[in-house]
Order: C-alpha cells, then sequence, then structure tokens
C-alpha cells in the first residue's frame, strides 16, 4: 500500500478574536494524513474538530504553525480545487434540480457540456441517485439531498473529500445506511477521506484512523489507528475488535474532559 | 374557490358603506336642489337645515331620498353614477379623444412604466453596489431612506419646474418622480435578497474558488429572486401614484392626475371619481401581472410561490 502523506499539520494553533476576548480554538495540533486514509475527527463540541477541517480546506487561517495539503498551502490547494467539501447541511440551491446542483461546482471550474453531463450521472450512480437528476431537492428526503450534496462534492474528481458531520442531521438506521454506502465508495474511487463526527459507532465503523479532541483549548488527545480490516459490513459493529476500539475512543474522550474541570 | 366568498363578503360590505353613506352626504344639496325645484322641503330654508345632519334631514325628508343617488353634482357619488360614468369614458369615447379615460390612462401609463424601469433598474444596481461595496452600504443606504421622507407632494412640482426651465417637459419630468417612488422598495427588497444566503452557501462557493461574479450570477441573484418580486410590486404600485403625484400640481392637461384635478376644480366629481376608480383598477392590473409572472418564474425556478 502507498504510504505517501498528504495533509501534514505541525504545532498548528488558532485563537478567534471575538467580543468576550480570544478563544483558543486549535493549540499544538500535529497530525500526518496518508493517501487512502478514512480518518474521522470525534470529539465534544469546542474541541475544534471542525475548525481543523476548516483550516484543511482554507476556510480559517491558522494563526501559527504549518499545514500542508498535496504538498501546497491550504489555500493553494482551495485554489486547485484539490478537495470537495460536504456541510452538515445540504445546501442544495432550491432553484436547481439535482442535476443542476452537481453541474454547480462544474460550471464555476469551466467543464465543457458535455462533460458536465457524463459527470453527472457518473457521481449520481455513485451515490444511488440514478435518474433523479431532474427533481427538486425539495421532491427528495433529508437523506438523499445529503447524498446528491456528497455526489455534488466528488463531481470535480478531488482526490480529497473533507465531510463535516454530513450525517448529523439524519436519524439513524438513514445514517447506518449512508454510512455503509460511504464505505463502498470510498473503496471505489480510493479517495483520502477527513470526515467529522461525534458518533463514537460512526467513527470506529467508518475509519483507518480516529483522531480523539477535546477542548478548551482544542487538540489531539488520542490518535487511534483502526485495526479492523477495510471490507466492513454492518455486523462488524458487534465484533469484539470493534468494541474494543469504541472503548479506546471512549477512554480518550473522557481523559479530555477530566482535566478540564 | 374557496377564497371567492370571502372576496364577495368584503366587496359587498364596502358597496353597502358606500349605498348607506350616498344619503347623509349629499342630503343639504339635494333639499337645496329641491326646493328651487319647487318641491316641499322642511325645514324650508338653507340655514334652517344647516342645524341638521345629513341623517337627520333625510329622516325629515324621506322622499327626496331617491334624488341623493341620481344627483348631478353630488359630494359623493353613488356606485351606479361613477360605473356609467366610467362607462361612458371607457367604452363610449375613441381612445384618441380627450374625454376618452383610455387615452387618459396611457398618459399615466407611459410615464409609470418608463419610471418603474428607470426605479427599478437604479435600484437593483444600487442594491448590488451596497452589497459588494462597504463604502456604498454606508454612503448610499441613509440617503436612500432620507429621500423617502421628504414628502413627494413638495418634491414633484420643484422637480416639474426646474426640468421644465431646462427644456425637459411631458413624459421624463412624470417618470423621474415615479422612478423616485419605485426604487426604493427595490433596494430594501434587493439588498436583504442578495445578502439572503449563508455563510455555508458561501463557504461553498469558497472550496470551489468561485470568482464574485460567478457567486453573484449563480448563488445571490436567483436567491434574491422571491425579494425582487415582493419588492417589484411594491414598485409598480408605487410609480403610479408618483405619476399621478406628479402631474396634480402643475396644471397637467391629460393623465389620471389632470382628471382628478379638473373634476375638482370644475365642480364635475363623477369626473375625479371615474379618474380615482381607473387608477386603482390599473393599479391592480399591473400589480396581478407583477403576481403571474412571479408564479410562473418562482414555479419554472423550483421554488413554490405562497
Amino acid at each position: 500500500m502507498n504510504q505517501q502523506t498528504i495533509i501534514t499539520a505541525r504545532n498548528l494553533d488558532l485563537t478567534f478574536e471575538t467580543n468576550d476576548g480570544p478563544v483558543h480554538a486549535l493549540k499544538d495540533v500535529n497530525l500526518d494524513i496518508n493517501k487512502g486514509d478514512f480518518v474521522s475527527f470525534i470529539g465534544p463540541s469546542g474541541c475544534g474538530k471542525t475548525t481543523f477541517l476548516r483550516c484543511i480546506a482554507g476556510l480559517e487561517t491558522p494563526t501559527a504553525g504549518e499545514i500542508s495539503v498535496n504538498g501546497m498551502t491550504p489555500d493553494e490547494a482551495r485554489r486547485a480545487r484539490a478537495y470537495g467539501y460536504v456541510f452538515q447541511a445540504a445546501g442544495l440551491y432550491p432553484w436547481r434540480t439535482i442535476g443542476g446542483n452537481i453541474k454547480l461546482p462544474l460550471e464555476i471550474m469551466g467543464f465543457d457540456k458535455a462533460e458536465q453531463a457524463e459527470r453527472v450521472q457518473r457521481v449520481l450512480d455513485l451515490v444511488d441517485l440514478t435518474g433523479f437528476d431532474r427533481k427538486f431537492p425539495w421532491q427528495l428526503s433529508g437523506g438523499m439531498q445529503q447524498r446528491a450534496s456528497i455526489a455534488r462534492a466528488l463531481a470535480f474528481d478531488a482526490d480529497i473529500l473533507l465531510m463535516d458531520e454530513p450525517f448529523g442531521a439524519l436519524d439513524e438506521i438513514v445514517r447506518d445506511h449512508l454510512n455503509e454506502q460511504l464505505l463502498q465508495l470510498w473503496a471505489r474511487t480510493e479517495k483520502t477521506i477527513a470526515f467529522v463526527t461525534h458518533s463514537i459507532p460512526e467513527a470506529v465503523y467508518l475509519s483507518t484512523k480516529i483522531v480523539v479532541m477535546s477542548p478548551r483549548p482544542g487538540r489531539i488527545s488520542d490518535v487511534i489507528e483502526s485495526t479492523l480490516p477495510r471490507e466492513r459490513p454492518l455486523d462488524i459493529r458487534d465484533s469484539s475488535e470493534f468494541i474494543e476500539i469504541a472503548h479506546r475512543v471512549r477512554d480518550g474522550l473522557r481523559a479530555g474532559h477530566s482535566d478540564d474541570v | 374557490m374557496k377564497s371567492v366568498l370571502p372576496i364577495l363578503t368584503v366587496i359587498a360590505a364596502i358597496l353597502l358603506f358606500w349605498v348607506v353613506s350616498v344619503v347623509p352626504m349629499n342630503m343639504h344639496l339635494v333639499a337645496d336642489q329641491a326646493q328651487r325645484d319647487a318641491l316641499v322641503v322642511t325645514p324650508d330654508t338653507p340655514a334652517a337645515r344647516q342645524d341638521y345632519s345629513g341623517t337627520g334631514l333625510a329622516l325629515r325628508n324621506p322622499h327626496l331620498i331617491p334624488l341623493t343617488y341620481t344627483f348631478v353634482r353630488p359630494r359623493l357619488p353613488s356606485p351606479h353614477q361613477v360605473a356609467g360614468e366610467m362607462y361612458k369614458t371607457i367604452f363610449g369615447q375613441k381612445i384618441t379623444s380627450k374625454r376618452s379615460l383610455v387615452f387618459h390612462g396611457w398618459v399615466t401609463l407611459a410615464p409609470t412604466l418608463l419610471g418603474f424601469l428607470i426605479g427599478t433598474t437604479l435600484g437593483i444596481l444600487l442594491a448590488v453596489g451596497i452589497v459588494y461595496s462597504r463604502v456604498m452600504d454606508l454612503s448610499v443606504m441613509p440617503w436612500a431612506i432620507v429621500s423617502q421622507t421628504i414628502p413627494i407632494l413638495a418634491l414633484a412640482p420643484m422637480v416639474i419646474v426646474v426640468l421644465g426651465s431646462m427644456g425637459v417637459q411631458g413624459l421624463i419630468p412624470k417618470s423621474i418622480i415615479a422612478a423616485y417612488l419605485s426604487f426604493f422598495p427595490v433596494v430594501v427588497g434587493m439588498v436583504k435578497g442578495l445578502r439572503g444566503p449563508d455563510s455555508m452557501q458561501l463557504d461553498l462557493l469558497r472550496t470551489y474558488s468561485a470568482s464574485k461574479s460567478q457567486g453573484f450570477w449563480a448563488l445571490r441573484l436567483p436567491a434574491s429572486a422571491p425579494y425582487l418580486f415582493a419588492s417589484l410590486k411594491i414598485g409598480i404600485s408605487a410609480s403610479l401614484v408618483g405619476t399621478i403625484v406628479a402631474e396634480l400640481p402643475t396644471g397637467a392637461r391629460a393623465g389620471f392626475g389632470a382628471r382628478m384635478l379638473v373634476g375638482d376644480q370644475y365642480g364635475q366629481p363623477l369626473v375625479s371619481w371615474a379618474a380615482l376608480f381607473a387608477a386603482a383598477i390599473t393599479a391592480a392590473a399591473l400589480v396581478g401581472a407583477f403576481s403571474v409572472i412571479e408564479r410562473i418564474t418562482l414555479k419554472r425556478m423550483g421554488m413554490n410561490a405562497s
């Protein structure tokens, strides 16, 4: 397996200046993400997991430290369209059809019409929404809308997929189903995925690497390399190995909490 | 269809109020005329009748009540008189005649539409400037608000006179007044609409490294469509009011405003009332037309207009 490092963070610090004084969102964050990894960031709210993802995306600028994505600064990587970003809400434009929404990044990036149509069909197949390209967002369920937003992030073939609690607003049955689909999609496309969540089973089920974070200041308290195989049926969640990893994640979360009392 | 009954009920209530009001409003005038026509009137002097209210006088002279509905120069005309006058001046005249309400309607409608076009264009441009430039946000918005606090009735004659002295007459000065009234709702609505997209939607475009103009055409402009239509409906009726006001104080010889003034000055209330109603119907038709365009456009955009 190719162990090329594509995202590197060294001594990353980020402080937000707010009206209530400075907020230390990230402190001394060090992390390497290898090509093809599925990395989950887990932790309570305020632990900086979303902020770190936004730093990778070049949507926030760290106050100190270094971060590189594909050997570039995050801002350069953003301009080079190195990643697709999936937000917590699907955020589809209500005035565009599903196909039209997926075309949005393609139009902005200047793909020609024929290629746009071809890519829309391909990513709709990938997220199991074949035939829905002419529907409007309000005609789809929440889970289907979120799948469409994943298709939108996949459409321009970026190697990296950044996902910020994409299934956080969905119910557990839909979420299980989408988790399973996401793993299949990851296996087929060989993307590198960084995934923010606050669900322990979700993090353990999906990830090759779990980054446990703790708040005030936001920092990494544990990095767990998963020993689970890449091929994961849903019932792997009942195996002793899975439960053991989940335990370690829970311990990491607890340790992060105990020292801020 | 279920909305028909409430609408009819309200119309019936307004008509009833109108019909009932005609009697007391016109009673004194009718009594004076009846006395000149040698009819029996109690009390029998105008001075004595002044002590009575319109209703009181009607109760003492019930035989005169029918006359209040057909009086030639009423203070308040009855609905059928207004309808008759409108029918006569809309269908009974060639539309090129100076007595035709259609002619006067066009004289008012043309500057209304031109002014609306100018006002809407200006409003959209200002809104785009305000949203994209902090300097414009801080400098233009206060003036736009101040501009709407000046009574248009005070401003209109000045604009007409100043432009007239520069040799600009007819359509343009009226259009400017109309534009002055219609740009404001468009500015306010469009600023709100263009600022509508939330930070997540703006971040999404940043992840695509989209340019400002791509963000405008792909996100901000379509997101503002519902606001634009709401503004256009207010703007078009404001334009019509502006044009009519511009016709009032300046001795205009044609247009709804001129008809209202002429009717008032020459003791022909029916002329004023017919013009008033024609203007109201025109405004309703214009707003209605925009509602239809709104519904079609938003439906095509996949948004359900309520």
